[in-house]
């Protein structure tokens, strides 16, 4: 579905993205792993064209992205700090998006609007949200639009307990009905069984991209992050 | 795009700057046209002083609201939308409420107390100069990634056209003063939209008598219909420029 070609990225001198080249399928749930300034965000921020690769390509659905804008329609997307118009409310935030990106064919999903008892805070201004209700109306922004493809940049860092759970659930069942999940996060722990893929990253190179039951049997342990902390010590 | 724009133009109108500029404006023109006796001194004093405010509130204005809008263009820019729409729709909607200001604060007492061919052109001349500092403002705050950094651009562009451009052309003129520079003068001043809407506006009132040879050739080419095609298409080139150059540069941004 996704298909990256030797994409690099340099920001002055700092390589970012160094030769990447991925393949993601319909149905898989990718864990893009990796040590802070890996890569990562803009790895995700290079599929959502949001930030230009220097050199090679990435395709969506076999189409390749540059100049193309279509293909978001078909993907949510989760930013690790979401930012906002400051002075609208919630309400607002989320009708401005359902006013730009709805239509007919698409049925809206407000499973997390619901579950997360935001229609409470509807009438609060985004600049007084707490770091944790943010991440909320941005969860709920990424699953709003019954997307094929949703790309969640640390989804639960900032979430309390309940809501991370709440998080967990709607990922699971979303990867049941067989969409491309790609999310990215520190807490292995949660992303146990979640995963069906695992990318490492390390200083912008890809390091591998192997299915969880590989890394597991590779490694000889049973937890993705005993797993993760055995490779990294190599 | 039309939806980006109305989104636009609401944040805008909400922030209430726009409406304060427009009293203002309103409040200088009528004070003015009430002050002189002769209509066609008050819409002078008007001149010098729309010449001064316009550009800088257009320019200022713009490139604050551009920093300020950094996350609605990164919420967008990751949403199923043209690059090249949402760069527009901030234009037009920066263009819309500027322009729509300008026109009800000096536009309309304009048209209260010089309803002739004058005040038609000092209005346009006033829409064109607030759309071509929008556009000015764009491209600066499209290259600098820093706020402050960029805001001092801001100010610089608008003291070199507004003052320092003058200062230069003056100095040339001094130090050329024996050489036939009338013409090469008609040339000089279409790289300054200012300039050039000064000069326009000033040929269509008496006062171009008092300005001598130098005078005489600008109304010899700026009192022509040619001349004045001319320098509406040059002040066209100065939006459209602009706007390209920064167009281009938006799509290739890392946001």
């Amino acid at each position: 579905m996704i298909i990256a070609t030797n994409v690099s990225k340099q920001f002055g001198k700092l390589k970012v993205l160094d030769n990447i080249s991925v393949n993601c399928n319909k149905g898989e749930c990718i864990a893009l792993i990796g040590p802070n300034g890996s890569g990562k965000t803009t790895f995700i921020k290079s599929i959502l064209g949001m930030v230009v690769p220097d050199s090679g390509f990435i395709t969506f659905n076999g189409k390749n992205i540059i100049h193309d804008w279509v293909y978001r329609q078909h993907i949510g997307y989760m930013p690790q700090i979401g930012r906002y118009p400051e002075n609208m409310t919630i309400g607002q935030v989320i009708d401005m998006m359902k006013d730009i990106r709805h239509n007919s064919t698409t049925v809206l999903d407000t499973d997390l609007i619901e579950a997360f008892n935001l229609d409470k805070l509807m009438q609060k201004r985004m600049r007084t949200l707490s770091g944790g209700t943010r991440q909320k109306v941005s969860a709920s922004l990424a699953f709003l639009f019954n997307p094929d493809v949703l790309i969640l940049d640390e989804p639960t860092a900032g979430l309390d307990p309940v809501a991370s759970e709440i998080l967990k659930d709607k990922i699971i069942a979303e990867k049941k009905k067989g969409k491309l999940v790609l999310i990215t996060s520190h807490i292995l722990s949660e992303l146990d069984d979640l995963v069906t893929h695992v990318i490492y990253m390390n200083e912008g190179k890809l390091q591998f991209h192997k299915s969880i039951e590989k890394v597991r049997t590779d490694t000889g342990e049973e937890k993705l992050s005993k797993a993760i902390a055995s490779i990294m010590s190599k | 795009m039309q939806k980006i724009l109305k989104y636009v133009v609401v944040d805008i109108l909400r922030s209430r700057i726009v409406l304060a500029y427009t009293l203002f404006l309103l409040l200088i023109s009528f004070s003015i046209f009430n002050l002189e006796d002769n209509p066609e001194k008050g819409l002078l004093s008007l001149l010098n002083l729309i010449l001064f405010i316009v550009p800088l509130i257009s320019i200022i204005f713009s490139t604050i609201y551009f920093y300020n809008s950094s996350e609605f263009i990164e919420l967008m820019v990751s949403q199923p939308i043209k690059r090249k729409s949402i760069w527009l729709s901030l234009f037009g909607g920066l263009a819309v409420s500027l322009g729509v200001a300008f026109f009800v604060g000096a536009g309309i007492p304009i048209l209260i107390y010089q309803p002739n061919i004058t005040g038609f052109l000092m209005i346009i001349a006033g829409l064109f100069l607030s759309v071509i500092f929008i556009a000015i403002a764009l491209l600066s705050s499209v290259i600098t990634r820093d706020k402050a950094k960029g805001i001092g651009i801001a100010i610089l562009l608008w003291l070199y056209f507004a003052v320092i451009f003058d200062g230069l052309v003056l100095f040339l003129l001094f130090q050329f003063a024996d050489y036939p520079l009338e013409k090469v003068m008609v040339g000089i001043s279409s790289l300054n939209p200012i300039d050039l809407s000064r000069i326009l506006i000033l040929l269509q009132l008496d006062v171009s008598a008092l300005m001598g040879y130098t005078g005489a050739v600008f109304k010899d080419f700026f009192g022509t219909a040619t001349g004045i095609t001319i320098s509406f298409s040059v002040l066209i080139l100065w939006i459209v420029i602009p706007v390209f150059l920064s167009l281009r540069k938006f799509k290739s941004k890392d946001l």
